[in-house]
């Protein structure tokens, strides 16, 4: 157990040293850096004032190297600003001689936003603040809905109550987020249809949560996992029903619904529960469409702005936390699948 | 001219589709007649389920084919007066031969919601089906050696998979989509080196390795044969290769446009580690059955033995994962239309065009609304099928 936990952990820190490698050469790419230096040095400057810009804040060095600055095992490089020296350590008003040498992320710099002129540490975790409410709410309301729907489908396969469920999953899993959101702000939330019972946008909920204007986005991120751990949930359900114990149980004369209640669901459960888990990286492109849709300013409109503004601190600072996101719910689906299920043997 | 009511709407847009339920009709008498010659896909005339995926399907593909017939003004044609016009809207000043209304009113730059509509499924079907199946090439080529070898293959391989799905879509399309990218890079003898390039320059070679292993190990035992097979692969996927990835086609037959190569190859990116992972699964499972044991034993080399014994009996669920697939790169094209990404403005995409009209959603619903329905009944419809092959194909 120790050691599969050692080698998974040596593997997710691989692939997350990989993947914000990759992000940090994407955004220093030299037309990025163009923009960069446009934007801080007014946009009409010519290609040599941008060269001599970049060099002068040291952009022009090799990549690997400033990834070391950004990761924080490389000394970070001071640059000599209009008003003595700046650099990853020294923000405006800092005194050089007492600035630490290494600012990188393992040191907790993470960095400055160019578009929010802000340090990149507040806006993520604001952000993330934000965000966590709509996941939350979606949570609450995909994951027992979901399991509901698919064990009432599960358990009596082909009857009429499982084909309307399916189909009705079938219909959900079709509809990617920014189509559902479209429609369901039509449905409510447009004078079209006169039915303004919800708002078309969420820009309020950030102050103060309210039925009427968080019902939407949660709405619509949650159908699209609804359907699918649904569907999943019926597949177990309708496994887990036509082996022997049940059958077994059905025969000594137990009640259909305890049959169901304590013989069925424990190990109909296992497999959604891993379905969910994974649907955590699914979410995450969610809730970057429906808070643009819906104008909700958490963490995946900030991704949007960082990068479509190439904000290259922000955004690797987007970056970290969507793939600690991504490997930490793959390692609990994996430990969990096992806790849960005696017969799979780790390793 | 007056507005239509909504009665008359849809009976005039029925009366527009006439090719379409003609080809449909057809398609599906035939089929019917045939169905227990046809294999698994007669099988689908047996599943009401099937029946219904497979027509929702046929009928989004015959509307990609004739829509310059069904189109009832060009896509990008502005009429003034008609922005934001309501479904049926008359059009005052229409000269006669001109088609007299916007059948589903107009967009917010007064052009007709129906066309675009009916232009945007032969943008998506130009692009869905061939980025899925080139995600299938790459993932096949490379998921056989990795379950059936295993090792450091399968674990560098695997790690790589992993690595990309661990990224964020959305992310990954902003990184990779942006115009900027195109024009970084060496230029090595008139081709620019850039990343989107050299992906698919590496993405784009995979068919031709898979056909030609392929064919190799099935006729090298016959050497006229082999010379006729792989010959024919390599000097019609070396012409296609060249114009598509190199853009160095001498005919000009095949070319792409760099906005869209660069949409193709992030989506065939985004794709091939699934099928990857579903092909190494489904391979280690069966390289332990006993045909394959049978074949070690005759000398078989370890190519015949996936290629020709392993991939036919994976053929189901990849089949089933493909329809699935196509629907799921129907969504990423979507989602990429919708983040404004690697499309011109004025593409009639489905995602764009959603993307362009939600601004005045609470007012003006239906030019977003029509491109929402379109792309999901095309999904939905994969996906019925995806159900009733799985069905089908479990029932044997």
């Amino acid at each position: 157990m120790l050691r599969f936990l050692a080698r998974r952990l040596a593997t997710m820190v691989l692939t997350a040293l990989c993947l914000t490698f990759i992000v940090f050469w994407l955004t220093n790419l030299p037309p990025n850096l163009e923009k960069v230096a446009k934007s801080e040095a007014g946009s009409r400057i010519s290609d040599a004032e941008v060269a001599s810009w970049l060099q002068k804040y040291g952009y022009d060095r090799p990549v690997l190297l400033r990834y070391g600055e950004w990761l924080g095992v490389v000394p970070a490089h001071v640059a000599q600003g209009p008003d003595g020296p700046v650099g990853r350590c020294l923000p405006r008003g800092t005194d050089p001689a007492t600035a630490p040498s290494f600012c990188g992320i393992l040191q907790g710099g993470w960095g400055f936003s160019n578009v929010f002129k802000e340090p990149v540490g507040g806006i993520v975790a604001k952000r993330l603040g934000l965000t966590g409410w709509l996941m939350f709410a979606v949570m609450a309301v995909m994951v027992p809905a979901a399991l509901l729907i698919g064990v009432l489908s599960g358990m009596r396969e082909g009857s009429k109550l499982d084909r309307a469920l399916s189909s009705a999953s079938i219909v959900t899993t079709a509809t990617p987020e920014y189509v559902s959101g479209v429609i369901l702000v039509t449905l409510f939330a447009s004078s079209v249809t006169g039915l303004k019972w919800f708002k078309g946008t969420a820009t309020g909920a950030m102050e103060d949560i309210t039925f009427e204007n968080f019902f939407l986005p949660v709405m619509t991120i949650a159908l699209y996992g609804i359907g699918y751990i649904a569907r999943m949930t019926r597949a177990s359900m309708a496994e887990v029903m036509t082996q022997q114990y049940i059958r077994t149980a059905r025969l000594k004369g137990v009640r259909f619904r305890d049959v169901v209640i304590r013989h069925a669901l424990r190990n109909a459960l296992i497999a959604p529960f891993t379905v969910i888990m994974l649907q955590f990286p699914w979410l995450l492109n969610g809730v970057v469409i429906v808070e643009t849709l819906f104008n909700y300013k958490g963490f995946g409109w900030t991704l949007v702005q960082a990068a479509g503004n190439n904000d290259i601190d922000l955004l690797l600072g987007c970056s970290i936390v969507a793939v600690i996101v991504v490997l930490v719910t793959q390692l609990i689906s994996d430990l969990g699948y096992a806790l849960l299920n005696p017969r799979i043997r780790l390793s | 001219m007056s507005d239509l009511s909504w009665s008359q709407i849809l009976a005039v847009m029925a009366a527009q589709f006439l090719p379409v339920w003609l080809a449909l009709s057809a398609t599906f008498a035939l089929s019917h007649r045939l169905r227990r010659r046809l294999g698994l896909y007669g099988k689908l005339f047996d599943s009401p389920v099937g029946m219904i995926g497979l027509a929702i399907v046929l009928f989004w593909v015959f509307t990609a084919i004739f829509a310059p017939l069904i189109i009832t003004h060009q896509p990008l044609a502005q009429i003034s007066g008609l922005k934001n016009a309501l479904p049926g809207a008359a059009i005052a000043s229409a000269e006669a031969g001109e088609f007299g209304h916007y059948l589903l009113g107009g967009d917010s730059l007064a052009r007709d919601v129906f066309s675009r509509m009916v232009m945007g499924a032969q943008s998506v079907l130009a692009i869905a089906p061939a980025a899925t199946a080139f995600a299938f090439m790459v993932g096949i080529t490379l998921g056989l050696p990795a379950g059936y070898f295993g090792g450091k293959l399968d674990t560098a391989l695997s790690f790589g998979a992993n690595l990309v799905l661990a990224f964020p879509v959305i992310l990954l399309f902003y990184l990779l989509v942006t115009p900027e990218i195109q024009n970084t890079g060496p230029l090595l003898l008139g081709w620019r080196a850039s990343i989107p390039n050299s992906m698919a320059a590496i993405l784009f070679a995979f068919p031709i390795l898979f056909f030609t292993l392929l064919w190799q190990t099935r006729y090298f035992t016959n050497p006229p044969r082999r010379n006729l097979f792989v010959g024919t692969t390599l000097v019609l996927g070396l012409w296609i290769y060249a114009g598509l990835a190199f853009n160095a086609d001498p005919t000009g037959l095949w070319a792409m446009e760099p906005n869209l190569l660069n949409v193709f190859v992030s989506v065939v990116f985004v794709n091939a580690p699934t099928v990857f992972r579903i092909v190494r699964g489904l391979t280690m499972d069966l390289k332990s059955r006993d045909y394959i044991a049978a074949g070690q034993t005759r000398g078989e080399g370890p190519w015949y033995l996936m290629l020709w014994e392993i991939l036919p009996n994976a053929r189901g669920p990849l089949i089933v994962d493909f329809c699935l697939r196509i629907g799921y790169t129907t969504i990423l094209l979507g989602t990429l239309g919708f983040f404004g990404l690697g499309v011109s403005p004025e593409s009639p995409d489905w995602g764009s065009t959603i993307n362009s009209g939600r601004k005045l959603l609470s007012v003006f619903p239906h030019p977003a609304v029509v491109p929402a329905l379109a792309l999901m009944s095309l999904v939905l419809g994969l996906n019925l099928l995806a159900d009733a092959l799985r069905e089908e194909s479990l029932k044997d």
